[in-house]
């Protein structure tokens, strides 16, 4: 118990290797001699400037190729509709519901889809936009097909097929006399 | 190719499932369904009673009905049901194998085999029908080893072989001075065949015939100027007896030494104080007649020198049985007298009158009635002296065997001949069960699970499956007497030819409890007969306190006018609750009105023969309720020998003339009169009143609406021309034409008229929802058809605009009016059918969603199902694709009888003559009862039963299968849980 308790303890010590704070009063060692702490911050900035600049145009080309990719999908999916046929059967049914899962799910996911590619340079209005509009066309689709298996109620059989028989004013019986 | 293959047979798999067929299992036969054999009221009986082997007795019906009956148990050992036109005159057996009948006013001759009833031979005997049919069949008569069966009908007498059924020779009568023959008598001892008969009802003919040749030996005749009524009844060999035409005198006829002497006595002067009325019974005594007069029945010897005398009198209602010859020349007779609620057999001895040879007293059941018919039989005791066991009908129809001082079967045959149907719920399950119940049958349950899951196994032993089939069979569920979640548990409410109401459980059939309606019991004065069954309180909510209970409507007399008889019946219990009889008027419509009052108790409309309507209940809440409906309320009556439809409105305010506050004027509005000289009217058919629609649109492919015409206030009218309405074959083709007709009964509008060229009746139709189906012969192509009419409502057509309806601006739930005469368009097709029909039904269930099935009783009396879709006009040679997804078949020129969907399967009801569907509270299922001479009940699941599990599902195997999943749940999470520590550790 002795030993494991002395394992799980804290630490006794530790050291920072990678404190590379600037200002001089935090630390207790001097600078070794020959090194200027200013030009390496000046050096570090430019060269931090451009590869932030090649960063920021890498993030905006990607979130372009992220915001495109439901096309693809678009193009699968209506090949897969294609495939199922207009028949209300299991395998329609399944795709038709993803296609309009899909989208949904995407949709609501756009924010976490763009970001990695955040960024204040970066604007990514247009490829959320593009991104949303492709995921609606997804959807369209989807309730495209709805309409062709003939699951959306856009017909007037759909609504009337539920009203009772109009009530009967008048009452008449009688037939054949008895015998 | 391989695509071919493959979408023919998803071809196939999607018909295959889309029509649905009834084949049961063979252990599923009993499971839902009953049937139960009955013949009849037995008018003839004949024992037959082997030395060796099964006692039996063979009896004929009055449902025309031949059966041999087990004597010990009264069970069926065989029978045959012959064809409604086919009336059995007489039965007898001959040569001690053989069973004769003479049917169809004395012109078939039939012999059946004593042990098993097939048929022998079959002779038809020519000449002109008459009423009257006589047979003979000698007991002990050989000419060159074969006995002839002696047969007079049609004014001639016919001797048969009763061997092969071959003439042997034929007499006419109706050359010798035309003679009416009432009796041929067989002298024993001689060859010579006496005939006697009444030629222009004053003369009486004797004539001798050699039996061997039919020769004519000897004719004698003598006249009596008094004239003569009724039958001749023989006395002995040369003594007759016969009443005068004033029916005041008794004629005594003597035939000795070749002359006839002819002696009159006054009844009066036998009988003191007696009037007219007199009729000589036809019970055959030796030496004794029996005469009823209005009060009393006598017992008159004739004596040697050919006095009458009176021996006994005895009690108009006493019922006398034929002479049975005991050993040495020795006859008996029974007499049975009803007492109150027993009944008196005594058996006496023709030569010793003055006392009883035997004397029984039988309890019997008050709901039996009175006894109707007796016969007597005697068997031989260890002591060698006689017993004697006699077969009772009763007043209900029921069959009894007496032996013994004791009932030793009954057989409720009053149920041959049922008229009318209704249902009824059962009461309400009350709450409470005791806990040593319920422990028992959870016990019973789960043994019965048990063992089925062995069955499913395939681990039972023989033994086991013996009882899970019993357990099956005896499923106490189905025969509880309190109402059910599905609805499946019922009484049936029979009201039969003879007055008495039963009531039957449709889980086992049993009868629950039967009623001899007093009112509609036939006395001297009046004769009564039930005619229609009505439901009249069927408590819901608020009024569950009383029992639901049926108004039987029943006549006394046999004419239109003559006054009507109802009553009120308890449906649980069958007490007759309230009476008339007679009503203070006649009833020739009973209209059930859809109003009911305070109490649940359904209005009705009796219409008399003058065309007045009197409500019942009669009460003033009722007057109230109608005045305020009265002016949507109109009835029509079809004039079928007139060939006239008339339509009647109702007066709201009394006139002076009528008798009392709920009598109620009536006014002629309208009338189609059908010209006579071309259409007779053959059938009519309306909706049943209790139907339920669920919608008033069709869907049709690409979904399309069309709009039903749906109103009860539709008669479907078939009319042919006055030629054709023979049996089939009377008219050719080009004079028969069947007219059919769909009226609306409220403004006389004919909505539809279609000619069907070269076809006529019979016409077996059903209306349903908008579409009726009716069954015809068509002439010219040999065959019998079957055509459809669909009806749709042009005026709603226009209601398509999607956008319109999802708001519900429409007027669809409208109330409509016949007077707004929609206009309406019809579809149509005929197909060829196999069958002929006896009768058409068709499925009806709570909601009405489930789709429905025609139910066809078939010429061989059986039920079929058909599906609706079969016969549905929008049916086309190569339907589109679109058609075809929404279920519409292929035209085909004839109608499929698939052998699985016969609902009686391997039974038969025979002598069928009606089929009545009940829905259950289920939606898929509905209740189908069948009767006729036999009844039979099943309940049937048009679209299968898509709401439900089936009886047989395996309860336990579903229990058993989540309680391991459950189990196996909580295993892996167990697993898991240790095995995520492990993880965590390493």
């Amino acid at each position: 118990m002795e030993k494991g308790k002395g394992v799980m303890g804290s630490r006794k010590w530790a050291v920072d290797f990678t404190d590379n704070s600037s200002t001089a009063s935090t630390r207790d060692i001097p600078d070794p001699p020959g090194f200027t702490r200013a030009s390496l911050d000046q050096d570090d900035s430019s060269l931090s400037r451009q590869k932030k600049d090649a960063e920021s145009n890498w993030k905006s080309q990607k979130a372009w190729e992220v915001a495109q990719a439901p096309f693809k999908n678009l193009l699968m999916m209506g090949f897969m509709m294609w495939m199922a046929g207009n028949t209300v059967h299991l395998f329609s049914i399944g795709i038709t519901f993803s296609a309009l899962w899909q989208p949904l799910s995407a949709l609501q996911g756009v924010g976490k889809v763009f970001e990695p590619y955040k960024d204040n340079k970066v604007d990514l209005l247009a490829p959320k936009l593009l991104y949303i509009a492709l995921n609606l066309g997804g959807m369209l689709l989807g309730v495209w097909k709805l309409n062709t298996l003939g699951l959306l109620p856009t017909h007037a059989s759909d609504w009337v097929s539920s009203l009772p028989p109009a009530h009967e004013v008048e009452f008449s019986g009688g037939g054949v006399a008895l015998n | 190719m391989a695509m071919a293959i493959r979408l023919s047979i998803l071809l196939l798999f999607f018909l295959s499932s889309l029509i649905p067929t009834f084949s049961l299992f063979e252990d599923q036969v009993g499971f839902m369904d009953w049937h139960q054999r009955y013949i009849g009221k037995v008018k003839h009986a004949v024992f037959h009673t082997q030395k060796a082997g099964r006692k039996r007795v063979v009896v004929s019906t009055e449902e025309n009905v031949i059966a041999s009956l087990d004597l010990r148990r009264g069970e069926i050992f065989w029978r045959h049901v012959l064809g409604a036109n086919d009336v059995i005159d007489k039965v007898d057996i001959a040569l001690g194998k053989y069973v004769i009948t003479l049917s169809s006013e004395g012109s078939i001759l039939r012999a059946w085999n004593l042990p098993d009833g097939q048929m022998v031979w079959e002779s038809f005997l020519s000449g002109s029908k008459s009423f009257k049919a006589l047979l003979t069949v000698p007991s002990n008569l050989k000419v060159d080893l074969d006995s002839p069966i002696f047969v007079y009908s049609g004014a001639s007498l016919h001797a048969i072989s009763s061997i092969d059924g071959e003439y042997l020779w034929k007499k006419d009568f109706a050359t010798e001075g035309s003679t009416d023959v009432h009796q041929l008598i067989l002298p024993g001892g001689s060859d010579i065949l006496h005939v006697v008969g009444v030629s222009d009802s004053s003369q009486f003919d004797a004539y001798e015939i050699d039996f061997k040749s039919g020769g004519l030996l000897k004719h004698l005749s003598a006249s009596f100027p008094g004239g003569m009524n009724g039958e001749i009844l023989p006395i002995s060999g040369d003594r007759f007896v016969v009443l005068d035409a004033l029916r005041s005198a008794l004629v005594l006829i003597t035939i000795k030494n070749g002359h006839i002497h002819l002696e009159q006595t006054y009844v009066s002067d036998l009988i003191h104080g007696s009037s007219g009325n007199t009729v000589i019974l036809p019970s055959m005594l030796s030496g004794i007649f029996s005469l009823r007069t209005d009060n009393c029945i006598v017992f008159v010897k004739v004596t040697n020198e050919g006095k009458l005398n009176v021996m006994e009198k005895v009690d108009k209602s006493v019922v006398v049985s034929d002479a049975l010859p005991l050993s040495e020349g020795e006859q008996a007779f029974a007499l049975v007298q009803h007492g109150d609620s027993k009944i008196e057999l005594s058996v006496r001895l023709v030569h010793d009158m003055s006392s009883n040879h035997l004397k029984e007293t039988v309890k019997m059941d008050h709901e039996r009635g009175f006894v109707d018919k007796i016969f007597i039989n005697n068997y031989v005791r260890t002591d060698r002296s006689h017993g004697f066991r006699a077969l009772i009908v009763m007043e209900d129809h029921s069959l009894l065997l007496l032996q013994q001082g004791e009932i030793v079967w009954t057989r409720d045959d009053g149920l041959a001949s049922v008229i009318d149907v209704t249902t009824s719920e059962l009461p309400v399950e009350k709450v409470g069960v005791s806990v040593a119940k319920v422990e028992h049958s959870l016990f019973e349950w789960l043994k019965g699970h048990m063992l089925k899951l062995k069955g499913t196994l395939m681990l039972a032993t023989p033994e086991e499956t013996v009882a899970i089939q019993k357990i099956k069979l005896q499923n106490s569920e189905k025969s509880k007497m309190t109402r059910d979640h599905n609805g499946f548990r019922r009484l049936l409410i029979l009201l039969t030819r003879a007055g008495k109401l039963y009531a039957l459980h449709t889980g086992d059939g049993r009868v629950v409890w039967s009623t001899l309606l007093q009112s509609l019991r036939t006395t001297s004065q009046q004769q009564c007969a039930g005619l229609k069954l009505h439901q009249w309180q069927i408590p819901h909510h608020h009024a569950l306190d009383n029992n639901p209970s049926v108004l039987v409507i029943g006549r006394c007399g046999l004419s239109l006018t003559s006054l009507s008889a109802l009553s009120t019946v308890d449906a649980y219990t069958g007490k007759e609750l309230q009476s008339t009889s007679p009503a203070k008027h006649s009833t020739v419509q009973v209209i059930s009105l859809p109003f009911r009052d305070s109490i649940e108790q359904q209005l009705h409309l009796l219409i008399d023969a003058d065309k007045r309507a009197h409500l019942y209940p009669p009460t003033p809440e009722a007057v109230h309720i109608f005045q305020r409906e009265s002016e949507n309320v109109y009835w029509y009556s079809v004039e079928s020998e007139a060939g006239i439809l008339r339509g009647y409105g109702v007066k709201k305010t009394h006139s002076s003339n009528m008798p009392n506050d709920y009598c109620f004027e009536t006014r002629n509005l309208w009338s189609v009169v059908f010209p006579s000289e071309s259409e007779k009217i053959i059938a009519t058919v309306t909706r049943k009143p209790n139907e339920v629609v669920h919608t008033q649109a069709k869907v049709i492919a690409d979904e399309d609406v069309m709009y039903k015409y749906i109103s009860k206030n539709m008669v479907f009218v078939a009319t042919v021309s006055p030629k054709a309405s023979g049996p089939i074959g009377s008219a050719t083709p080009d004079e028969s034409v069947l007219v059919v007709y769909l009226i609306d009964t409220v403004t006389g509008r004919i909505l539809h008229r279609m000619t069907h060229l070269g076809s006529q009746g019979p016409v077996h139709a059903v209306l349903s929802e908008n579409w009726v189906v009716y069954h015809y012969f068509n002439l010219r192509a040999h065959r019998y058809e079957m055509s459809v009419i669909e009806i749709y409502d042009q005026s709603r057509a226009e209601n398509k605009d999607v956008l319109k309806l999802i708001v519900g601006k429409h007027n669809l739930t409208a109330p409509v009016s016949s007077y707004s005469r929609p206009e309406v368009t019809t579809k149509s097709q005929s197909y060829f059918f196999t069958h002929s029909v006896k009768a058409i039904s068709v499925t009806s269930t709570a909601k009405g969603i489930t789709s429905k099935h025609l139910l066809i009783g078939t010429i061989g009396d059986q039920v079929l199902a058909l599906d609706k879709r079969f016969v549905d006009p929008r049916r086309s040679l190569n339907p589109t694709q679109a058609e075809k997804e929404e279920g519409l078949l292929p035209l085909t020129d004839a109608l499929p009888v698939i052998p699985q969907s016969y609902v009686t399967h391997a039974f038969k009801v025979e002598g069928l003559r009606g089929i009545e569907t009940v829905p259950a509270k289920l939606e898929s299922t509905s209740l189908v009862f069948a009767y006729g001479v036999d009844l039979f009940y099943t309940r049937i699941a048009p679209s299968r039963t898509y709401d439900s599990l089936t009886e047989d599902f395996n309860y336990a195997l579903l229990l058993l299968t989540i309680v391991a999943l459950v189990v196996a749940i909580f295993v892996t999470w167990v697993l898991s849980e240790r095995k995520d520590l492990q993880e965590k550790w390493r």
